[in-house]
């Protein structure tokens, strides 16, 4: 076992005479995509987001020697799940963050609590990790396709857009996300008309597009992700589609996303996220330290790097060490967060953190007033009922 | 009205439309893999890459020196071009004796050094690229809307693809290279260079994907990944044609486009691999492709 | 050379022997589950390069085999609930039926031709892996039990579990190096460097083809299968043309045609891997760098190197 020894912060702390309740040593992954599509929404900018946690949670002050490391997961499972192993088998990491790609959150939440750590998953979205494979030692942080689907659909079927037609992302996660998503567009009384299941990866939608206008479909769901989603609406504008009437609905798309395409394309999309940097005074503020780092504004994924960092030192503070992850999530979900970015927090007993969700809409060109100026806030979801209800048999807790 | 499997007459006919759009990007490609095998006898596995790069070099083009669309196809393919040559120079031509293997894995691992170098510096989530003016909009046909621009990206490809056949079949020029193909010895003994031949073809086509690059750029988000997969496919489009028929290439990638079209419309999840299954069983059947010499 | 077919020569002995001290040894110095990992690759290696090294075939299709074989353990151990030996003999004997359709369409060809088919039948095969219920899509399957061997040992531990691994691969790796170094070996170098002739010598060539193919094929899948037990999962990782791409690196950079190279290959790629893991990006430049180096510069391989300097095959 490797362990970084907090010689340094203990003598300090001594010869300061500062009363310490205790000294301890922390060690967080960040696991995530640093090379492939995830990369801009989660990567670096997820490390440089735990740090400010770390420092804002003034961890050298309280004792604490917390340590970061991370590393790139190319998005396959094989790849994550081995570098959660060597993490906790050999690094002595006590807790992993972010895990983006569903697939690769699944096995690192399952190493996870064979080896009795703690995962705070900010960039997945299945909502598996807290249903069908739910863990004690799960926590998931920022958002979920429930949420989404719940947000984004449900908003747009009562806004009229009744008849709906999918370009599904032809695996797990795209078809997960379409049955979330039909699911939520019946339960408002909407129908579906149509699918078309996508090859993975995709460049050209112009096919599937056509499929979807003849459809005579009020809304095109893309259930898809990263660059397909983005393809498909700039195809969709360049076809006349969303010209001719037809709403797009991005069931997971993000400000990086957005920021991408460009407001001349994008202006109009409705999409659900748990974060924006421009929603308060405070998010502002958090948002512009943020970009004096790293570049570029904030993620709602990055965002609850942060927030969900910050409420694991809180956790581990109360337990008094990080060995026992199954302590640390327990302690967790016992805890009332009001976090900076996020609001109110709870997390419940299946490790879903329960937060509001907000609907935005992409402005126009000529409502925005900069370059990362681009959403408008509709509306707030509630996270009792953004979320998908806990099931029983998930409730560690008990 | 007429019904062929559920599918009306006005949608087949737009897609396969769109199949011939899909189609002349690969022929393009296709294209330049081929001259590159018919003279090189390499195995361009760059090729993706620096599609990609054609993609990249007018987007940087238009953000940093403010150099427009109809410039950046002259340009962007150019500069590709020299930056081919310059491998060429430098790489592939120490390999020109050995295995065919031996430059499939050279321009495989340039492939590599290259889609990371940009994914680096530009990251992976795309960088926009407008539509130029002159061609936004599009017709209505009654049976789909067409874009202007994909009208566009039909005729260029069509006319270069065409350019570059007549060259290489019915000029004295095209005739050296095809007779450099057959016999470099002798036909350097005639007194021609053949070094600087070999290097002006590989030039010509990376430019070619370039080219192809900055056809894409408006209609795709300008990636570092955008080329990583393209390469297998339009390398089985190649296999399909014949390796190194310049006939072969050009019409396989829009027959292919075509083939891929209809696909999506009956059986879309099997868009992907039908292309393999084509391939497979024309290598099974009429090994030399369905438009190369019997070797 | 020929007395090689009568026993191992001295030297090869020696590094075989030196080579399972060390690997007996390594799990109580490196983490046990990476040296698994480097063990799975080098058997894919050396089972690849009997094809390639020692058949003359440039296979880009053998991801199918290993990925093949890793969906299939992982179902067996998980689903049907085998334990961990009779799942990786389930996936070996998948792997050696896939072997033997694709191989008996794909010999009719040659060269680069042969590649293309192997090429396109792998994409067929991740097709269905991307499409098949059992596969579980991208998600792959995951969560596979760490059985008891012969339903005795535990191999929740890592060191049981990599003692049972290097008993498999080591045992492998000494088959191929038996079926090289035999008669049927000899035939093999003797088509390679000369079809016509051997044919003339009345010897069924494409029946050797065949059976070289299938070998191949068969031990790429034990190596898959042995890597799904070992981390739990099979994913589309394994099916998907980098791999095939991958493991011609391993050959290439070791030295093709060599027994030790494609060992030498893997261990160095996959530490590689491991532990570049955190620079991101540049671990694929990195790759690509090492790929045009060897290309130009090593051809020979590491080992091929070696062997040349020391004038003694390796």
């Amino acid at each position: 076992m490797i362990r970084t020894l907090a010689l340094g912060t203990a003598l300090g702390a001594l010869t300061a005479g500062a009363a310490m309740a205790q000294d301890m040593d922390v060690k967080l992954g960040v696991l995530n995509d640093r090379s492939g599509v995830y990369a801009d929404l989660s990567g670096e900018g997820s490390v440089v987001a735990a740090r400010m946690a770390i420092e804002d949670f003034g961890a050298a002050d309280k004792g604490m020697n917390v340590e970061i490391i991370s590393a790139d997961h190319q998005n396959k499972p094989d790849v994550g799940s081995n570098i959660a192993r060597q993490w906790y088998d050999e690094e002595g990491v006590n807790a992993i963050l972010d895990v983006p790609t569903s697939s690769v959150a699944l096995a690192v939440a399952d190493i996870t609590a064979q080896k009795n750590g703690v995962m705070i998953n900010s960039g997945a979205g299945s909502t598996e990790l807290t249903q069908g494979q739910c863990r004690p030692t799960t926590i998931h942080w920022t958002y979920d396709t429930a949420a989404l689907a719940n947000g984004t659909g449900g908003a747009m079927t009562k806004a009229g857009g009744e008849k709906w037609f999918f370009l599904t992302a032809d695996y797990a996660f795209g078809h997960s996300l379409e049955e979330n998503t039909t699911t939520v567009v019946q339960e408002n009384g909407g129908e579906v008309v149509g699918q078309v299941d996508v090859p993975f990866p995709a460049m050209d939608f112009s096919s599937f597009l056509l499929q979807a206008q003849g459809s005579g479909a009020d809304v095109i769901g893309l259930a898809n992700a990263g660059g397909d989603t983005v393809n498909a609406i700039k195809q969709a504008s360049e076809f006349g589609i969303t010209q001719a009437g037809q709403k797009l609905a991005a069931l997971l798309f993000f400000v990086t996303d957005v920021h991408a395409l460009g407001a001349e394309t994008a202006q109009g999309l409705s999409l659900t996220e748990a974060f924006y940097w421009d929603f308060d005074d405070t998010t502002r503020e958090w948002s512009a330290r943020f970009e004096e780092i790293h570049g570029a504004k904030p993620t709602m994924v990055q965002a609850g790097v942060y927030s969900g960092t910050m409420a694991y030192l809180q956790a581990v503070e109360a337990v008094g060490s990080a060995e026992d992850g199954e302590a640390i999530a327990a302690q967790m979900k016992t805890m009332e967060i009001d976090d900076p970015l996020f609001g109110a927090v709870t997390v419940r007993g299946d490790g879903r953190a329960i937060h509001d969700m907000h609907l935005f809409e992409v402005k126009s060109p000529d409502q925005s007033t900069g370059e990362w100026d681009l959403y408008t806030h509709i509306s707030t979801i509630g996270g009792e009922e953004a979320f998908l209800p806990m099931l029983d048999e998930c409730d560690f807790t008990k | 009205m007429f019904d062929l499997l559920g599918i009306s007459p006005q949608v087949l006919m737009g897609q396969l439309l769109l199949g011939l759009i899909n189609g002349s990007f690969y022929a393009v490609l296709s294209l330049g893999l081929a001259v590159i095998f018919g003279l090189l006898n390499i195995i361009n596995f760059a090729h993706g890459a620096l599609y990609m790069m054609g993609a990249f070099v007018a987007w940087m083009l238009l953000s940093y020196l403010g150099v427009g669309y109809w410039w950046a196809l002259i340009l962007s393919p150019l500069i590709v071009g020299v930056f081919g040559i310059v491998l060429e120079r430098t790489m592939l031509s120490r390999l020109y004796k050995l295995d065919h293997l031996y430059g499939l894995l050279l321009t495989f691992g340039l492939a590599l050094i290259i889609q990371g170098l940009f994914r680096n510096y530009y990251g992976i989530s795309g960088l926009p690229y407008q539509i130029p003016e002159a061609l936004s909009g599009g017709q209505n046909l009654g049976f789909m809307f067409l874009p202007n621009y994909r009208a566009w990206v039909v005729a260029a490809s069509a006319v270069v693809c065409f350019g570059t056949w007549f060259m290489i079949e019915k000029t004295r020029l095209g005739a050296y290279l095809r007779a450099a193909t057959e016999n470099p010895v002798l036909v350097g003994a005639f007194g021609i260079n053949v070094p600087l031949m070999i290097m002006l073809t590989y030039g010509f086509g990376v430019a070619l994907a370039g080219f192809a690059g900055v056809l894409a750029a408006p209609i795709y988000s300008v990636n570092p990944n955008m080329g990583a997969d393209l390469i297998i496919v339009v390398f089985a489009v190649v296999v399909i044609g014949g390796m190194g028929s310049i006939m072969g290439a050009i019409l396989t990638g829009y027959v292919l486009g075509l083939v891929e079209g209809l696909t999506r419309v009956f059986y879309p999840e099997g868009s992907a691999v039908v292309i393999f299954v084509i391939m497979a069983i024309v290598l099974l059947i009429k090994p030399e492709g369905l438009f190369g010499k019997a070797a | 050379m020929m007395q090689q077919t009568t026993g191992m020569p001295r030297l090869h002995k020696v590094i075989f022997l030196v080579l399972l001290a060390f690997l007996i040894a390594l799990p109580f110095f490196v983490y046990p589950v990476f040296a698994m990992k480097v063990m799975c690759f080098a058997l894919f290696a050396a089972a690849f390069n009997l094809l390639l090294g020692f058949g003359g075939l440039l296979s880009f299709g053998h991801a199918a085999y290993f990925g093949g074989a890793s969906y299939v353990a992982a179902h067996a151990a998980k689903v049907w609930g085998l334990t961990p030996e009779l799942s990786v003999l389930a996936g070996t004997a998948a792997a050696a039926v896939l072997g033997l359709l694709i191989g008996s369409l794909a010999i009719r060809r040659q060269g680069i031709y042969f590649a293309m088919v192997t090429l396109a039948f792998a994409q067929m095969v991740y097709f269905l892996a991307l499409q098949l219920p059992f596969t579980g899509g991208e998600d792959g399957i995951q969560s596979v039990p760490r059985g008891d061997l012969f339903g005795l040992i535990s191999l929740q531990n890592n060191m049981a579990l990599y003692f049972f691994v290097l008993a498999v691969t080591f045992g492998g790796i000494l088959f191929l190096y038996r079926v090289v170094h035999s008669p049927f070996g000899q035939v093999l170098k003797a088509i390679r460097e000369n079809e016509p002739r051997a044919i003339s010598l009345g010897y069924d060539v494409n029946r050797y083809k065949l059976t070289v193919f299938v070998l191949s094929a068969t031990f790429a899948g034990m190596a898959g299968a042995m890597k799904s037990q070992v981390f739990q999962l099979a994913s589309l990782t394994d099916v998907h043309w980098g791999m095939s791409g991958e493991v011609v690196l391993m050959t290439l950079l070791g030295g093709m045609g060599t027994v030790f190279g494609p060992l030498a290959g893997a261990a160095i790629i996959v530490t590689m891997q491991n532990y570049l893991a955190t620079f991101g990006a540049w671990v694929t430049i990195i790759q690509g760098v090492i790929f045009v180096i060897g290309v130009l510069l090593f051809r020979e391989g590491i080992v091929g190197v070696i062997s040349r300097w020391i004038r003694r095959p390796l």
